[in-house]
């Protein structure tokens, strides 16, 4: 936009009343979702012909990109913005669909079959038909903090993020606060870190500001490594501006004078929008010497990872930083003590810098007023798995779980029945159907048994296997120790190969409770995180699903269907019609029948690759 | 001065003392097997753990990194450390059946058998020779490759290493034998170093300009003879470590044989 | 401080050289100073590092624990017949390596694989031939 450096708060609201224009332009605007999960479902291919057919009509309008809403299920995404109108956010665009979307905004038409929702902007009217944005059963029960501009504004656009407020809360902190004033603020707020403990954040800036040393460093922790969760990903893509203003008011406030981001390599598109994100803020005097006219100085530097879960673990990110052995060290010392380099480091996930901005903004009061009485404020978690809507939502600490899979999960597919929802990556646990009902917050989570994490949920049903899903947790953590302590490098490896057992029918009486033994060794034990919480995907699905571990060991059987070994396919001769799509997708040949006759499958040949499960349309192929 | 007591005996130690240390003050054993005078605690083994008492439930820590406290409660035997330490053991045991340090551990805790399947290991991973290696010799030959279960101690790509000072450090602190010093790889020095033929102590950095005149048999040398005698350690740690009665002669000595 | 862009070097080196060779990681220690034993530590330590030469077209087949759930394996399976080749290793032509990665983030659309830097959701079994002949 402009040259000029912003270093007072007129500067910063020039530009706001400039940049105005960006949001609201006074022509039609169309923003097409573009984050990795759109770009996967073809946006690209939308966005490009939206582009052609637009300049094929001679249309003036403008197009522009979003980052993700949430809703993944439905992407791509298409908003249609008129200038005085709601906004329109048209779901599951394709190339095919764009000629028709384009005319109908010429002729001021909405094809309402398209339509998801519409959001009232600055007081449009409500247009009919379509439903609003909070009263669509997915977003109805969020409440979006870190997400708050997520799929609103052009994440390429620090302008953008200017209008909707970004920076005004680093510009109140760097206008005469002083540091101990921002640390209480954020302690009486009660956030808490989002990455996985649940530590007290404020509480944390306070011991590393008072440590010794006038070095110090704050670090941003974007390794995400729980499969299952992408709230960081998307985040960092959406809304780079509020993790990075979020850093320069916790730097501010801890002392420090240099901060690091580490972000997985897993994440292209997040890197390159950081980038992006710090180099804009470095142009606009908003990163580097003299922040605001304050005297702050802060600089960011960007490592990332290269494979290894274990570097989401505090130490052994700093251990990665510094580029010696990479594993954890012992704690004591905590990094808010000696991290990197030895200097005291405050090291906080993505999420978690994330709100911190609106906190400052909007005061510690209002923020408490948010959540339960422990766990503040709002959690942004990853609804996955065998579930209708799947996607990444905010919600209120607080809610049930039974609201988060059914009112915005919308049920399970296929009407399939609930059996578990797992939390808190490989280091948490399964919540069973009996506690449904559950409110989310930290120490409800761990009370069960799992653990809030970093706010994966991943949602299974009755065909999802427990010990199936015990081994795979073990087999991911047995791939991912690092390798340094005994009874993780070990235990681990022992846990899985007694699954493997039980899961091929040679569980022995016995395991369950050597399986115990080991679990706990292993969780009591090992010298970092990834060891101690090994032990919880075993403990608590034999908790919840104890009888299921017994059925495959006692009766050799896979209630769930899933234990390879255990299950065998058959065809229904009473539903096959004979139709033969099974037969060409057989890559064994394993199925034989004449045509518009119940066909039949041949056991020895059949190697249970599932290819013909997945094309009958006629759900003849039972698997038992 | 802090005060604590271990297995209810009081002792009173310097603030940002180990648990493990204090241990040690008042007779205490607390098996270890990764842990090396000198060397920063590395926390590998976790034989060391002990039990904390604490009103909500006891803590597990690692004794040879965890400082003590005031009014702490320590137990080095408890029920449930002896459990978790057998365990470990038995890990060890699977991993490394025949060798002796976890053999005799085992014993001590009347281990007969492991419960887990038997390996063919001779290394523990404690990673002392690593250490060694790369923080008190400095030259860091040999390193850790892989991770997880293929975790292992090599040079790169296995091959002979070319930065090898032949200090015998690695093998001297290896618990369990599985670095050994090759006395043929002695040749790579009448090799390659040429006229220079500067002896391993002048290259430990113990000795400033003793050319060998031995051909680099070390068992024959007076030089390292003398050195054997007079120190109760590595010579390398003689420099970087402990500065005990016996190195403050072993330096006087020194300065004897340069003139 | 150099140490610290050990990893952001070697994934440069890899981008360019499609793997990291043995002569190189011996230039990039003595040129930064530090051990040889120190680069190849991190070479074998990290899982996207890999020291032997890999095919044109990397796949990597998401198998995080939403991709499990809905299939991933299966879909891991396909790959493997299709194109004849076990995880971990490279076809015969050098077309094509295949690898198992965790988690790239799209859970939404599990499941799913990245070939190149192309990401492929709401995969099943069926759709794998047509996705695989898009690539040279």
């Amino acid at each position: 936009m402009s040259n000029k450096k912003i270093k007072t708060l007129i500067d910063l609201e020039r530009l706001k009343e400039k940049a105005l224009s960006l949001i609201y332009p006074d022509k039609p605007k169309i923003s097409v979702g573009m984050a990795t999960c759109g770009i996967s479902t073809g946006a690209l291919e939308v966005l490009q012909a939206i582009s052609e057919e637009v300049q094929n009509q001679n249309l003036d309008y403008v197009l522009g990109q979003t980052g993700c809403l949430g809703f993944c299920q439905k992407e791509p995404l298409v908003d249609i913005l008129e200038p005085g109108k709601s906004k329109v956010v048209y779901a599951e665009m394709s190339p095919d669909k764009v000629p028709e979307l384009i005319s109908n905004i010429a002729n001021h038409k909405i094809k309402k079959e398209w339509a998801l929702c519409q959001i009232v902007e600055r007081y449009s009217p409500r247009l009919d038909g379509i439903p609003l944005y909070e009263e669509v059963g997915f977003f109805k029960k969020q409440k979006k903090i870190a997400l708050r501009n997520c799929g609103f504004i052009n994440p390429d656009s620090i302008e953008e993020y200017i209008v909707k407020g970004g920076y005004f809360a680093l510009q109140k902190v760097l206008s005469g606060m002083k540091p101990e004033e921002i640390i209480d603020i954020i302690i009486e707020s009660g956030l808490r870190g989002r990455g996985g403990a649940g530590f007290p954040t404020g509480k944390k800036w306070e011991i590393t500001r008072s440590s010794k040393g006038k070095i110090k460093y704050i670090i941003c922790n974007a390794d995400e490594g729980d499969p299952g969760a992408y709230m960081d990903r998307s985040l960092l893509e959406g809304d780079p501006h509020s993790v990075l203003e979020g850093m320069i008011i916790g730097a501010y406030a801890i002392g420090a004078s240099t901060g690091y981001i580490y972000v997985r390599t897993e994440y292209p598109q997040a890197i390159v929008k950081f980038t992006q994100a710090v180099k804009q803020a470095e142009k606009y005097g908003l990163l580097g010497k003299n922040i605001f006219n304050s005297g702050f100085n802060f600089e960011v530097r960007l490592n990332t990872g290269a494979g290894a879960f274990v570097c989401g673990e505090e130490t052994a990110l700093i251990a990665s930083i510094e580029g010696g052995w990479s594993g954890p060290r012992p704690r004591p010392p905590f990094p808010a003590k000696s991290g990197l380099w030895g200097k005291p480091t405050n090291i906080n996930n993505v999420e978690t810098w994330a709100n911190v901005p609106v906190i400052i903004a909007k005061g510690a009061d209002w923020y408490s007023k948010i959540g339960t009485e422990k766990s503040k404020g709002t959690k942004v978690f990853s609804v996955v798995g065998k579930v209708n809507n799947t996607g990444l939502v905010e919600v209120p600490m607080g809610i049930t779980l039974r609201e988060i899979v059914y009112d915005i999960g919308n049920g399970i597919l296929n009407n399939k029945k609930f059996k578990a929802v797992q939390t808190g990556g490989p280091s948490g646990g399964c919540i069973p159907e009996s506690l449904i009902d559950l409110p989310v917050d930290y120490e409800r989570l761990t009370e069960v048994g799992s653990m809030m994490g970093s706010g994966g949920m991943i949602v299974m049903d009755e065909n999802t296997c427990m010990v199936d899903v015990a081994k795979y947790f073990l087999g991911f953590l047995e791939d991912e120790s690092c390798g340094k302590c005994v009874p993780c490098r070990e235990g681990i490896e022992k846990m899985r190969e007694i699954l493997t057992k039980i899961s091929k029918g040679e569980g022995e009486e016995g395991d369950i409770e050597l399986l115990e033994e080991i679990a706990l060794t292993v969780k009591e034990t090992s010298l970092c995180g990834l060891g101690q919480t090994a032990g919880n995907p075993v403990l608590t699905t034999l908790k919840y699903f104890r009888d299921e571990y017994e059925e495959h060991i006692r009766n050799k059987r896979c209630p769930a269907g899933v234990c390879l070994d255990l299950i065998s396919y058959s065809i229904d001769a009473e539903k096959c019609n004979g139709c033969g799509a099974c037969v060409r997708a057989c890559p064994t040949q394993a199925i034989i029948g004449k045509k518009k006759k119940p066909h039949s499958l041949d056991q020895e040949k059949c190697i249970k690759c599932g290819a013909c499960y997945e094309i009958c349309k006629f759900d003849s192929i039972i698997i038992k | 001065m802090v005060t604590l007591t271990i297995d209810n005996q009081e002792v009173t130690v310097k603030r940002e003392t180990t648990i493990l240390k204090a241990s040690e003050k008042v007779g205490i054993e607390i098996p270890t097997l990764c842990y090396l005078e000198g060397l920063p605690p590395y926390g590998a083994c976790r034989l060391c753990v002990v039990e904390i008492l604490k009103e909500k439930g006891n803590q597990i820590v690692a004794a040879c990194s965890f400082p003590v406290e005031e009014g702490m409660k320590v137990l080095t035997n408890s029920d449930r450390i002896l459990k978790r330490r057998r365990m470990l053991v038995e890990f060890l045991l699977a991993r490394c059946p025949d060798v002796k340090a976890v053999r005799d551990l085992a014993d001590k805790m009347d281990i007969k058998k492991s419960r887990f399947k038997p390996k063919n290991e001779d290394c523990i991973l404690c990673g002392l020779c690593v250490r060694v290696c790369n923080d008190i010799v400095g030259i860091g030959a040999i390193g850790f490759v892989n991770r997880g279960k293929n975790l292992k101690v090599d040079t790169p790509f296995h091959l002979a290493s070319d930065v090898c000072i032949g200090c015998g450090a690695c093998s001297y602190v290896c618990p369990t034998g599985a670095i050994e010093m090759e006395l043929d790889a002695m040749k790579r020095f009448r090799e390659s170093l040429g006229s220079e033929h500067k002896c391993r102590y002048a290259l430990m950095g113990l000795v400033s300009y003793k050319v060998c005149s031995n051909n680099y048999e070390c068992w024959r040398c007076k030089v390292d003879q003398r050195i054997r005698d007079t120190l109760d350690t590595h010579p390398i740690f003689a420099t970087k470590g402990i500065k005990t009665e016996k190195v403050k002669q072993y330096f006087s000595f020194l300065k004897k044989i340069q003139q | 401080m150099e140490k610290s862009q050990l990893i952001c070097i070697l994934q440069d080196i890899q981008n360019e050289l499609n793997f990291l060779p043995l002569e190189v990681l011996r230039y990039v220690a003595e040129k930064l100073e530090v051990p040889f034993s120190l680069v190849y530590h991190l070479a074998t330590f990290y899982r996207t590092f890999s020291l032997k030469r890999r095919g044109r077209h990397l796949i990597n087949v998401c198998l995080g624990t939403a991709c499990h759930i809905r299939g991933g394996v299966r879909i891991s399976e396909k790959i493997e017949r299709e194109l004849n080749i076990k995880s971990g290793t490279t076809t015969v032509d050098s077309k094509f390596s295949l690898e198992v990665v965790r988690c790239i983030g799209c859970c939404s659309l599990a499941p799913v694989i990245r070939i190149d830097g192309d990401t492929h959701g709401r995969l099943t079994q069926g759709k794998i031939p047509h996705i695989l002949k898009k690539y040279e």
